[in-house]
């Protein structure tokens, strides 16, 4: 299977406090192991289509298709479900729950899978954790880290499930250069070595360029492919 | 641990004073409902173990006093007759055939026992003293046999009567009232102004004033003599059933076939048996509305744990958790506030009956008590403990289902 993520005319409206179409067919097609960047200027529309990418937002018109799968139309459990097995996401603003560790953090999506016990799930983890240079900071409560250790670890959680698809809506946002590179390098290898496909919208010229492909958005459309 | 008692247990303890709070809620609910059905159920036990034993299950006697029809009536009987202030008939409270009738119920298979006794209101006189009150000719070893007499003497010992034709048993409230001691002789004064002295041989407490400052027992014969009636002169007889909750539905049945009044130790009782009624429907509402404000102090709490958490709740929705697995996280939340909660309770409601039962209460003429009665069966603690969680159940639910409920996007777009 070629294509990893399609979608066909996908058109959002948001009615308050007016209506207004801030997607507008909207037709994408991203390949296996692709790294895609998506720009625009701000409020075109990029946060909203990652939400609807991520099977998030169901009110939109048109088709979703992730895998080989239909997923417009499907209730909102099964897609719980299937986001936790084949989508890994990194929110625009870092969302970790405040209560838990960095560690429990990274843990909770792959112990909500059960596919690994709990041993090899915090191995796995910890793992993750080190290779985003915020292992030392695993058994602290993430309310008590720093922005960017936060996004580190939201990170490391968005691929604890080894994910089909990871996007992310400005994953490095909050980060320093060095850790930008950091992250970009991680990401790279994912899609080049296991197949991943990245999809991360991105403000960072020179992150967008080291991609594999530019997505530029305008005004709710999609300009350049 | 399965995963979403993991994440409810981290809840609980991020927040160590609002769980406490939403705890102690409970604690105090099933606390005071455990101290108040204490009390009260020990306070009716009480009472009816009193009433029960001091009067028989089913009580034949001769109701003079009952309406009879007029001669008129008799003769012409379809006519509209009215009769004014019709007198009552001259006749003695004798029960006729006492004995055959006392026989006959004997061999019903749902009677225990049988005592034919007579009774008569008399007057207690020592030195000066005049005091009025009642008299039972009764067969003693019967007796004790329906109202087990013998755990309720003070002084002396049942058989003392049978060896004794003048003696008498009086209760301790008599011999308190006119200064008398075991041994001491009294003269008995009845209505038609008969007199004969007795001897104390006894001297017994049921426990309330209403008969123990006015009863006395001697032998059938003693009692006959007094009233210098024949040996055949029976008034009463007192039935006890194997079964004391049937006796509403026996007594009727007894009436129609002895001729005479049967009543039921209910209807004997019933003003005594209201106080069981009002004092259970007060603990049961009390209780009631304690269970039902601390349930409304969860609810308030899990609702703004859900609101604080309408983040948390969109990340875990965003990560795979299904509606029912976010419901599961707040139910346990409640469940586990409901059952440590209860549970405190119940050793908060323990301790509290402990003290209640060990506080010293005078019950003055009427009943004779010294601490308060209390009742310390576990029922009540099951009763307690599964209120207290069913109440945090539902209480929790609500919010719960509201937390199921909500959409991930909507908040993390409105971020
Ligand atoms: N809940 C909402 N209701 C109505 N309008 C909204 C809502 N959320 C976003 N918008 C509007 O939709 C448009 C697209 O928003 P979106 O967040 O997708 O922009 P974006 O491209 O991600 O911008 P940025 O780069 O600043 O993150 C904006 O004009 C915004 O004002
Ligand atoms: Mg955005």
């Amino acid at each position: 299977m070629e294509y990893v993520l399609k979608t066909r005319g996908v058109t959002k409206y948001f009615y308050e406090p007016e209506k207004f179409k801030v997607l507008n067919d909207i037709t994408l097609e991203v390949k296996h192991g692709e790294f895609l960047s998506l720009v625009g200027k701000s409020g075109c529309g990029k946060s909203t289509l990652m939400y609807v990418l991520s099977t998030m937002d169901t009110d939109y018109e048109g088709e979703l298709e992730i895998s080989g799968e239909l997923l417009t139309g499907k209730d909102q459990n099964y897609l719980a479900d299937f986001r936790n097995k084949y989508i890994g996401f990194i929110f625009q603003f870092h969302y970790l729950l405040p209560e838990f560790t960095a560690l429990q953090n990274v843990m909770i999506p792959a112990m909500k899978r059960g596919k690994y016990s709990r041993q090899e799930v915090q191995e796995r983890a910890y793992e993750k954790l080190s290779i985003l240079g915020v292992k030392d900071q695993a058994l602290k409560v993430t309310s008590k880290l720093s922005g960017g250790q936060q996004q580190r670890v939201a990170i490391a959680r968005a691929l604890i499930n080894d994910p089909d698809i990871i996007m992310g809506d400005e994953p490095t946002g909050n980060l320093d250069s060095y850790n930008t590179q950091l992250v970009f390098d991680i990401l790279t290898e994912l899609t080049h070595t296991y197949k991943q496909t990245i999809i991360a919208v991105t403000h960072d010229e020179e992150f967008a360029r080291k991609s594999d492909r530019v997505v530029e958005m305008s005004d709710g459309k999609i300009l350049r492919i | 641990m399965k995963l979403v008692v993991e994440i409810a247990k981290t809840h609980l303890l991020a927040k160590p004073k609002q769980t406490v709070v939403a705890m102690l809620g409970v604690t105090f609910g099933i606390g005071m409902f455990i101290a108040l059905v204490s009390l009260m159920t020990g306070l009716n036990d009480f009472t009816e173990e009193v009433t029960m034993t001091s009067s028989p299950d089913i009580h034949i006697y001769n109701d003079i006093t009952e309406n009879r029809p007029s001669i008129l009536d008799q003769v012409n009987q379809t006519g509209l007759n009215i009769v004014h202030h019709q007198k009552p008939k001259k006749e003695t409270a004798r029960l006729r055939n006492a004995l055959q009738i006392a026989e006959m119920i004997r061999r019903d298979p749902r009677v225990l026992g049988v005592a034919p006794t007579l009774s008569s209101q008399v007057f207690y006189n020592y030195g000066p003293l005049e005091l009025p009150g009642s008299i039972a000719g009764v067969d003693i070893i019967e007796e004790d046999k329906l109202f087990d007499l013998r755990s309720k003497m003070k002084a002396g010992r049942i058989e003392d009567l049978l060896a004794n034709n003048d003696g008498i048993i009086i209760g301790t409230g008599i011999a308190r009232k006119m200064n008398v001691k075991l041994g001491d002789r009294i003269v008995i004064t009845t209505p038609q102004g008969h007199t004969m002295p007795l001897k104390i041989v006894g001297l017994f407490q049921i426990g309330i004033g209403t008969i123990d400052n006015v009863r006395s027992y001697a032998n059938i014969s003693t009692v006959q003599t007094i009233l210098q009636q024949d040996q055949t002169y029976i008034t009463d007889i007192n039935i006890k059933l194997f079964d004391l909750h049937q006796a509403k539905a026996i007594a009727p049945e007894f009436q129609a076939m002895v001729g005479y009044k049967a009543e039921d130790w209910e209807t004997a009782n019933s003003t005594f048996l209201t106080g069981v009624v009002i004092r259970n429907i007060i603990t049961y509402s009390v209780s009631i509305t304690l269970l039902i404000v601390a349930g409304f102090g969860i609810y308030n709490i899990l609702n703004m744990t859900i609101i604080n958490k309408m983040k948390d709740i969109a990340i875990l929705k965003a990560m795979g958790f299904s509606g029912s697995d976010v419901r599961q996280i707040f139910m346990i939340q409640s469940l586990v506030i409901g059952f440590i909660g209860s549970i405190a309770g119940l050793c908060i409601g323990y301790t509290l009956s402990y003290l209640i039962s060990q506080a010293p209460f005078d019950g003055g003429d009427m009943v004779s008590l010294d601490h308060f009665p209390v009742n310390f069966d576990t029922k009540y603690y099951i009763t307690g403990i599964v209120f207290g969680v069913l109440t945090t159940a539902f209480a929790g639910y609500m919010p719960s289902r509201k937390a199921a409920k909500i959409d991930p996007i909507e908040i993390i777009r409105g971020q």
